[in-house]
């Protein structure tokens, strides 16, 4: 059964469209050649040298470029990180940032604001939503500037004037006063908008028959949403999650510019901010890129392995089914 | 049906007006801090202190009013680095656009040996970011950086680089953007052209593009809009004025100095703000769908 299956695959190769295959395949990769390209180039080599990188002790004192001259050193790189001093701090710090920002605002607050906006005026939550954008498309240093702003001390800082109207006497310096706070509000701020848009789709692909339903039987606004809206949500719900966790645990920018892992030694300092630090931008101006490299590769394999499951508990092959239009 | 009344409805008017207004203000009080960051900006950018809100005088008195905070735009650096800025931002918008809406347009029209899998690539590489792999791209960019002629184009602590670096990372969701956009249009004209004999670069060109000038819009804006606040790829892989951009400049210029002055950070800042205020006012719609087109169908 089996050979004579092959036997047939074989004699529909050898026809006459097997030269047509090949020249449309060549066409198409014509095509799709400068995006091989630059795929391959800073994707592909990057994420081989990384892992190279990571096994060798390449530093500020032994620095060449050419790979052929780095010494190799085994796993010593993710010996020493596992052993460092601040590993467990780090790995608290990452595991704090994830699950508060992804909480309370990625999906805590996006939700809640997807509900607020499907309930209301359609220009108005257009207005809203388009308002929410405003923290992403602002460039990150200018974001930052307004953040570090409302921290100040007095008479300058935004959140002090507000407490001086109240007639608040404790004014610090709340970058050093709540660090965390403000590392958790300013990248919630940037992440919600994500959830808020597809949650807020979402909502409003839902039949509004069983909301009119709903509240012909008395339903309350609270029951509608715990007993309609959320089982409904389930999905996309797993997928914002799921996403801006792996967003979140790979981010460090607004983190680098706020407080730069700082007040103090390491008390706002993440994993990726770490990898950064060491290989790219050190504190003394000595960088160990083998080492840096050992933190950034377990990310990498942390997020290429969770985005295959994650691609895969999406449906991910009606995403790539075969194109409707085939080759003449 | 919009006749109906409920009972509930007429007798609680009050209520019900309470009720309505209750999202309102969640809604205005949750936006508030990004309100207040951008009047402190706007006032700080024109005035030469601020306490809180209040824009004051030397004496700290309510006044204060000045334009001396853009001085800046005298300084020869501020335009050589705006001029960067842009060159990584038009880079971008025609660096993507073109790769990616070639890419797309394959991806979505034609049958061919590796499509699947460079699709499940494109979207595996969308939802990795790829942060991590700065430190590796730094060694790439030093080795582009040792070929003749290129190398002083796309190398480390060059423009291009910087731009191309940007262009391959923002690939993946520009790809399948576009392959989106193409499986949305109809397949009869462009067929008619191939039986005609057309080729398949001459349909792409001037059958399919014209028909996508929309979704191409919204990707170029989007682009635009990354490629003019790059802070992190510019940072890492600049050094010095020439070859640095606005964020980065400000940057500096908001650690250099031990008393920060605030507001003329804040000017530069608004400088800065200036185009992403331009296509937030004016191409609201295109900026919610492609930050929702992106994530539709899963990815």
């Amino acid at each position: 059964m089996a050979q004579a299956v092959v036997a047939r695959k074989e004699v529909k190769e050898q026809g006459p469209s097997r030269w047509m295959r090949i020249r449309a395949t060549l066409g198409a990769w014509g095509f799709m050649s400068p995006a091989t390209f630059l795929v391959l180039v800073f994707f592909f080599i990057p994420a081989l040298i990384l892992f190279y990188l990571s096994m060798t002790d390449l530093a500020s004192h032994n620095f060449t470029a050419n790979p052929f001259e780095w010494n190799f050193v085994g796993l010593e790189n993710y010996v020493r990180m596992f052993n460092d001093k601040f590993f467990p701090k780090i790995l608290a710090n990452t595991f704090k940032y994830v699950v508060l920002t992804l909480g309370f605002f990625n999906v805590g607050l996006a939700l809640v604001l997807a509900l607020l906006t499907t309930n209301i005026n359609r220009r108005a939550s257009f207005f809203f939503r388009v308002l929410w954008l405003l923290p992403r498309i602002t460039p990150s240093v200018v974001y930052i500037v307004m953040w570090r702003r409302f921290a100040q001390t007095p008479p300058h800082g935004i959140i002090n004037w507000f407490l001086g109207l109240l007639g608040v006497e404790h004014q610090p310096y709340w970058l050093n006063e709540a660090p965390w706070l403000f590392v958790v509000l300013v990248n919630g701020f940037v992440g919600a908008s994500f959830g808020m848009i597809i949650f807020t789709s979402a909502i409003e692909a839902i039949p509004k028959d069983l909301f009119t339903a709903a509240k012909v039987d008395g339903a309350s606004t609270w029951q509608i949403i715990r007993d309609i809206t959320l089982p409904l949500l389930k999905w996309p719900l797993l997928f914002v999650t799921t996403y801006q966790t792996l967003s979140l645990l790979v981010s460090f920018e607004y983190i680098l510019l706020l407080t730069d892992g700082g007040p103090g030694l390491f008390t706002t300092e993440v994993w990726a901010l770490t990898a950064y630090h060491r290989a790219l931008r050190t504190y003394f101006g000595s960088h160990a890129w083998g080492y840096g490299a050992a933190w950034g590769f377990v990310l990498v394999v942390i997020g290429i392995v969770a985005s295959i499951i994650y691609l895969r508990v999406f449906h991910f092959n009606e995403l790539v089914q075969e194109p409707k239009i085939d080759v003449l | 049906m919009a006749a109906i009344t409920f009972e509930t409805e007429r007798r609680y008017g009050l209520r019900r007006v309470v009720g309505q207004a209750i999202p309102y203000i969640l809604l205005v009080i949750s936006i508030l801090p990004i309100v207040i960051g951008y009047a402190w900006v706007i006032i700080a950018t024109f005035t030469y202190r601020t306490q809180g809100l209040i824009p004051v005088d030397a004496e700290g008195k309510f006044g204060g009013f000045t334009l001396q905070n853009w001085a800046f735009l005298k300084d020869p650096e501020i335009w050589r680095v705006t001029l960067n800025t842009f060159l990584i931002a038009i880079g971008m918008v025609i660096g993507v656009g073109f790769v990616s809406s070639l890419a797309g347009y394959a991806l979505s029209r034609m049958n061919f040996t590796g499509r699947k899998a460079f699709l499940s690539l494109t979207l595996i590489l969308h939802a990795f970011r790829p942060e991590m792999l700065l430190i590796a791209i730094f060694m790439v960019l030093l080795l582009i950086g040792g070929i003749p002629v290129l190398g002083k184009f796309f190398g480390y602590n060059t423009v291009g680089g910087v731009a191309l670096v940007m262009i391959s990372l923002d690939l993946p969701l520009g790809v399948w953007l576009m392959k989106g956009f193409f499986d949305n249009i109809t397949w009869d004209m462009e067929r008619s052209a191939l039986i005609d004999g057309a080729s398949r670069f001459r349909v792409w060109w001037e059958i399919i593009i014209p028909q996508i000038k929309p979704g191409i819009a919204a990707l170029a804006i989007f682009n635009f809009i990354s490629g003019w606040n790059a802070f992190l790829i510019p940072y890492t892989f600049t050094i010095g004025a020439k070859v640095s951009n606005l964020p980065v400049y400000l940057n500096r210029f908001s650690e250099d100095t031990s008393m920060v002055a605030w507001n003329q950070v804040a000017a530069v800042g608004l400088f800065s703000l200036i185009p992403v205020m331009i296509f937030f006012i004016f191409t609201q719609e295109a900026l919610l769908n492609i930050y929702s087109g992106g994530a539709k169908g899963g990815v």
